[in-house]
């Protein structure tokens, strides 16, 4: 059987997702009998092939989380939102409460040992989004894996469950918000 | 002459005045709710323990049990209801567990466990909310209140103080302080009042007391709402109705 192409990418997240993934530890190896990884931090490779999955960790705060978004929805056949802030916008959305300039002005401005204030405008730096958005909001995702992080076994449940052609399904004692 | 209902084909007895969610809980059966506690008045609002009675849906919590009625509780049908309400609670208010001191605690938490909640589906509204810090010993974040008016209700009925209330309509509805400024340090709260500590979800803390039990080990890390709800009695017999 050929293996399950795995694409993974931290858009505004902690890559605290990526790390918990990391701690299945050596049960890697037994993963990388059944899956290749492409597009991913793990990997370095910078764009996507046709992937079978792809694991979405962290929100939408810029344009490029947008941009990546929509090139993971268009080269991966399932697409799963993982962690909190893929899933509800976590950390990064408590900026919604504020308006955009003001929080540039916090950070870059005013904020206690700021020297030379200025708000980046040079043209690498992705555009901010007004608010910080959810993934589902912007493209169907199919399945959702909690958790802040989602537990390491978590992981391996839910592509176990892919490798062998299962519907993904979270115990109940994998399923956390915190 | 004994009484009894059906409740998802057991037969269950009850007292004169109960209401079928009294019935279930004194059964062991459990029926997933949030604005409801046995201490308080039954107020109908949540709507989570909504279940089929002859056919007709109604609040448990509410509706008085009467001899011979048949309810079903534990349905597909009335789970992917309740599943929905409690995403739109979620997504109505600011609910980000990870930085909430109530997690594990957390009884909208817990049910969202229950119900097996992964996501919160609809768009997130994000709501700007005022948190009111200016008691030297109780917190009010109204990012998370559900408007279950518990604390309304334990203020109001057991502590006899009436310090809250909710205000305005829809989206607007909020909860209020009794007091000249709106502030919690100028009303007759004390930290020892029920109100203080009913609320459900992370909305009224207790201050300097933050994360005294580390995250994983809390209430419902440990334990499923419907262990804690229906109590440590009998849990051994519980059978897998309750599930």
């Amino acid at each position: 059987m050929s293996k399950l192409r795995v694409a993974t990418t931290s858009l505004a997240g902690c890559f605290g997702c990526h790390m918990s993934f990391l701690d299945i530890d050596e049960r890697i190896i037994e993963l990388l009998d059944h899956v290749e990884f492409n597009r991913s931090p793990l990997t370095d490779i910078k764009h996507c092939d046709p992937c079978d999955i792809g694991l979405i960790e962290g929100g939408l705060c810029n344009i490029d989380n947008v941009h990546v978004l929509k090139e993971f929805r268009a080269s991966c056949k399932i697409l799963i939102a993982v962690g909190a802030c893929a899933i509800n916008g976590g950390v990064p959305a408590m900026r919604n409460h504020h308006p955009l300039s003001e929080c540039l002005a916090e950070s870059y401005l005013n904020g206690i040992g700021v020297e030379n204030p200025q708000i980046p405008d040079d043209v690498e730096v992705p555009l901010l989004l007004n608010k910080v958005h959810p993934v589902h909001e912007v493209v169907k995702i199919d399945y959702y894996l909690p958790g802040c992080p989602p537990p390491a076994d978590a992981f391996m449940k839910v592509l176990g469950d892919l490798i062998e052609g299962r519907e993904p399904l979270l115990p109940r004692t994998m399923l956390r918000y915190d | 002459m004994s009484q009894s209902i059906l409740i998802d084909g057991i037969e269950v007895p009850f007292k004169s005045n109960q209401t079928i969610m009294d019935a279930a809980l004194a059964a062991n059966i459990y029926i997933p709710h949030l604005c409801h506690n046995p201490c308080i008045k039954p107020h109908g609002s949540c709507k989570l323990c909504t279940v089929e009675v002859n056919g007709h849906t109604t609040s448990s919590c509410t509706t008085k049990a009467e001899d011979g009625q048949k309810v079903i509780n534990n349905s597909e049908k009335l789970n992917k209801a309740r599943l929905t309400i409690t995403q739109m609670l979620f997504i109505e208010g600011n609910h980000l567990c990870p930085t909430c001191e109530k997690t594990g605690n957390c009884t909208l938490q817990a049910v969202a466990y229950h119900l097996g909640m992964l996501d919160g589906h609809f768009p997130q509204f994000y709501p700007k909310r005022e948190v009111d810090a200016s008691h030297p010993s109780i917190m009010l974040d109204r990012d998370r209140c559900i408007l279950c008016e518990l604390c309304v209700r334990a203020s109001r009925e057991f502590d006899k103080k009436d310090v809250f209330a909710i205000a305005g309509r829809g989206d607007n509805a909020h909860l209020i302080v009794n007091s000249p400024s709106g502030k919690l340090r100028d009303s007759d709260i004390e930290q020892n009042d029920l109100a203080a500590h009913i609320c459900p979800v992370g909305a009224i803390l207790i201050k300097e007391r933050g994360y005294e039990i580390p995250i994983g080990c809390r209430t419902f890390d440990l334990r499923s709402v419907t262990e804690i709800d229906l109590g440590d009695v009998k849990l051994s017999e519980k059978s897998s109705h309750h599930e």
